[in-house]
């Protein structure tokens, strides 16, 4: 190719979330040679859902390390390689097995560089596919972001799109604090074209994906194409919904939303984890506290139950949907 | 039994008890055939030679074994007298095994990186850390006062083994960094039973990772002894990991001197992994709140008594002619003004700045900490000029 023909070239492409974060994750891995892939099955495989397709081939068994089958492992010696000036980035291969870490990413990746007053970096990225509607056994469906945004230190973001995939992997890799990075494995296969010259708005930040006037619906990973669907059913019945994705869960950007609430006066949140103690109450009370006198209506959840991720035969009754959410939407008109 | 004798003999048999009962590290080049106790001094101060472990050291670095040990101990009596008035939270005494620590710390290099528990005092010592900067940990100021990195020595970690893992992960750094160096993780008797101690061992002998851990069997994970955690001698738990594994006598600080030296030298070279196993006992209680008359027998620590590991290093020291009197008196005096150091640094170290609390939870804060911040600081605010 000539000089020409390479600035002429189209730098947009179609990618699924799943390709974007492989070509996310390769630049990420060109740019700085101290980013290390750890995690079971993503060298010679490519990972189970291929997300390191083909990195180990060009990269090597030092970047791209098949480890031992043992999830806290994993996250201990990414501890000590980021210690060492490393930038590991780990998968797990599946959300319900993040808990065997859960020691390591709770009370060492998250604290070290408060109890070291910052003398101990931290740039541990952990990936995780998580959410359900894949029709797996157990432990493949679960949405553990609760439990990470509880914890100070941590920062856990949420991707919906090619687009958030392919920059927000390469954004997670580059900060320089943990960052739990969670991948909805049911939107893998989910198109949409990619700008890979485009400069890339913040990581930590919300957007308003859809405008609306009367219900703000609040969504994150694989919900974000549901309350987009809900809202398109909604204009059908003429009414109009302004849904945000919050992309970032720990730390929380609710100022798009608190934006939003004062013109809608009402606010629905969705997500696939049990509401009880979920992401859904934080943002209810925060909400509440910043807009009391602007609400209409209290701000309602949707989400999954209480009760442990069920059989994959009911898990569609189980996971939040478009007329689940429109129901919340009726219900919060309805005050 | 002399037909016994004579099938044993066989060449063939003999082949076959081997195999039935292999000597964890026999297959080391620096490890020696029988590691069953590596000792280079006797509990009454005799120096004994050990093939595999010819002990390279000067008469100033003798005398500077002993006079580590005996400041750090005076240091660690300072430091439980202080819990007992009050000044520190609680502490976690080292009393009994010193030479472990000292013989450990001291083998290490520039360059070497430590990852130490919570009890590791010795080892701080060792790496030049401030005690003062260990005591605030302990008075609930910090979460420990030192640079780790400048240090080449880890901050304590409470969460019992996690730091083996860390040492695994930081010497898998240092075999990409392509340094000849090497990473000592400090673990205690209990800990072998934790997942994690063992997921790190087999990375470190998947990956060949030069890195070497320093288990410190005091006989006790608190109360419970050792018996409960492994049913067979801790040193050979090694070899299911396919690495060597030695057993030395933890109160002998020349025999952990040697055996840590061979051991970091090999891993620096490449050869991957080793498990010690320091054979001691913790003479004092698990911490100031613990209390060991619940589960041990008093003629237990005064058998241990006998193996103290600064006496014997005296006697030797003594007996050789490599020190004298004087040498001691200087050393006393020495842990004196240490002690006296400590106390009055531990007795007026200041409480943190409140807002300390918020300060490195996140290389880049966040906007809602901030404001959380801006929040408690106007709050505390209030109550400026109001009388207590």
């Amino acid at each position: 190719m000539s000089t020409a023909e390479v600035l002429d070239a189209p730098t947009t492409e179609t990618l699924t979330i799943g390709k974007a974060l492989n070509l996310g994750l390769r630049r990420a891995m060109e740019d700085d040679p101290k980013v290390v892939l750890m995690g079971e099955d993503i060298g010679r495989l490519g990972g189970v859902f291929r997300i390191t397709d083909g990195l180990q081939k060009d990269f090597g068994e030092d970047r791209v390390v098949d480890t031992p089958l043992a999830e806290a492992g994993i996250l201990g010696t990414a501890v000590g390689l980021a210690m060492r000036g490393y930038r590991p980035v780990c998968e797990i291969q599946f959300d319900g097995f993040v808990f065997p870490a859960a020691n390591q990413i709770v009370t060492q990746v998250a604290k070290l560089h408060a109890r070291s007053r910052g003398a101990v970096p931290l740039p541990v990225v952990v990936r995780i596919p998580f959410g359900g509607g894949i029709g797996a056994v157990e432990h493949h469906s679960e949405s553990p972001e609760a439990y990470f945004a509880h914890t100070p230190g941590l920062k856990v973001v949420a991707v919906s799109n090619p687009v958030d995939a392919y920059w927000g992997i390469q954004q997670a890799i580059a900060a320089p604090d943990p960052v739990v990075f969670l991948e909805p494995k049911r939107r893998y296969w989910e198109k949409a074209p990619v700008d890979t010259t485009a400069t890339p708005g913040p990581l930590f930040a919300s957007r308003v994906v859809r405008a609306g006037d009367d219900v703000t619906v609040l969504a994150y990973g694989p919900m974000v194409k549901t309350a987009l669907q809900a809202a398109e059913a909604a204009e059908a019945e003429g009414r109009s919904l302004e849904v945000v994705d919050l992309r970032t869960i720990s730390p929380l950007d609710l100022e798009p939303v608190y934006d939003s609430v004062r013109r809608t006066g009402r606010c629905v949140v969705v997500h696939e984890a049990p509401v009880t103690l979920g992401l859904g109450a934080e943002i209810a009370a925060r909400v509440t506290e910043t807009c009391f006198h602007s609400l209409e209506a209290p701000v309602l959840r949707v989400g999954g139950y209480d009760v442990p991720y069920p059989p994959s035969r009911l898990e569609e009754l189980y996971l939040p949907d478009l007329d689940r959410v429109l129901d919340a939407v009726d219900r919060a008109m309805g005050f | 039994m002399t037909a016994l004798r004579q099938e044993t003999d066989d060449a063939d048999i003999g082949d076959a008890v081997e195999v039935a009962d292999p000597v964890p590290g026999a297959a080391a080049p620096h490890l020696p055939q029988q590691p069953d106790l590596v000792q280079l001094l006797t509990p009454e101060g005799e120096r004994l030679e050990h093939p595999g472990y010819p002990l390279d050291v000067s008469d100033e670095e003798l005398r500077g074994c002993y006079r580590d040990m005996a400041l750090v101990r005076r240091w660690d009596v300072e430091a439980t007298a202080l819990q007992r008035q009050g000044e520190l939270g609680i502490w976690a005494s080292l009393l009994g095994q010193e030479a472990a620590q000292l013989g450990a710390g001291r083998a290490l290099q520039d360059g070497d990186t430590a990852f130490p528990t919570y009890r590791e005092h010795g080892v701080a010592w060792a790496r030049g850390v401030d005690p003062l900067h260990v005591m605030s940990l302990f008075r609930g100021v910090d979460n420990g006062g030192w640079d780790p990195v400048e240090r080449g020595f880890s901050l304590y970690t409470i969460v019992i083994g996690a730091q083996c893992l860390h040492a695994t992960g930081y010497a898998m750094g240092v075999q990409r960094d392509g340094a000849e160096s090497a990473v000592l993780a400090f673990l205690g008797d209990g800990a072998t039973s934790q997942g994690e101690v063992n997921e790190a061992m087999v990375f470190a002998a998947s990956f060949a990772a030069p890195v070497v851990f320093f288990c410190q069997n005091n006989q006790y994970a608190i109360s419970v002894p050792l018996e409960r955690q492994s049913r067979v001698p801790l040193y050979r738990r090694a070899a299911g990991f396919g690495f060597p594994g030695v057993r030395v006598d933890g109160n002998d600080v020349l025999a952990v001197l040697a055996v840590t030296r061979a051991a970091l030298r090999a891993a620096r070279e490449g050869q991957g992994p080793t498990f010690i196993e320091a054979f001691t006992y913790r003479m004092g209680a698990h911490t100031t709140s613990d209390d060991p008359t619940r589960y041990r027998l008093a003629g237990e620590v005064e058998e241990w008594k006998l193996r103290d590991p600064i006496a014997r290093l005296e006697a030797y020291l003594s007996r050789s002619g490599l020190a004298d009197a004087a040498f001691f008196d200087g050393v006393e005096a020495e842990a004196d003004e240490l002690a006296a150091r400590i106390r009055s640094g531990t007795v007026d170290m200041p409480d943190p700045r409140p807002t300390a609390m918020f300060d490195a939870v996140y290389a880049e804060q966040t906007p809602p900490l901030a404001a959380q911040r801006a929040e408690f600081e106007a709050y505390q605010a209030g109550f400026e000029g109001v009388q207590a």
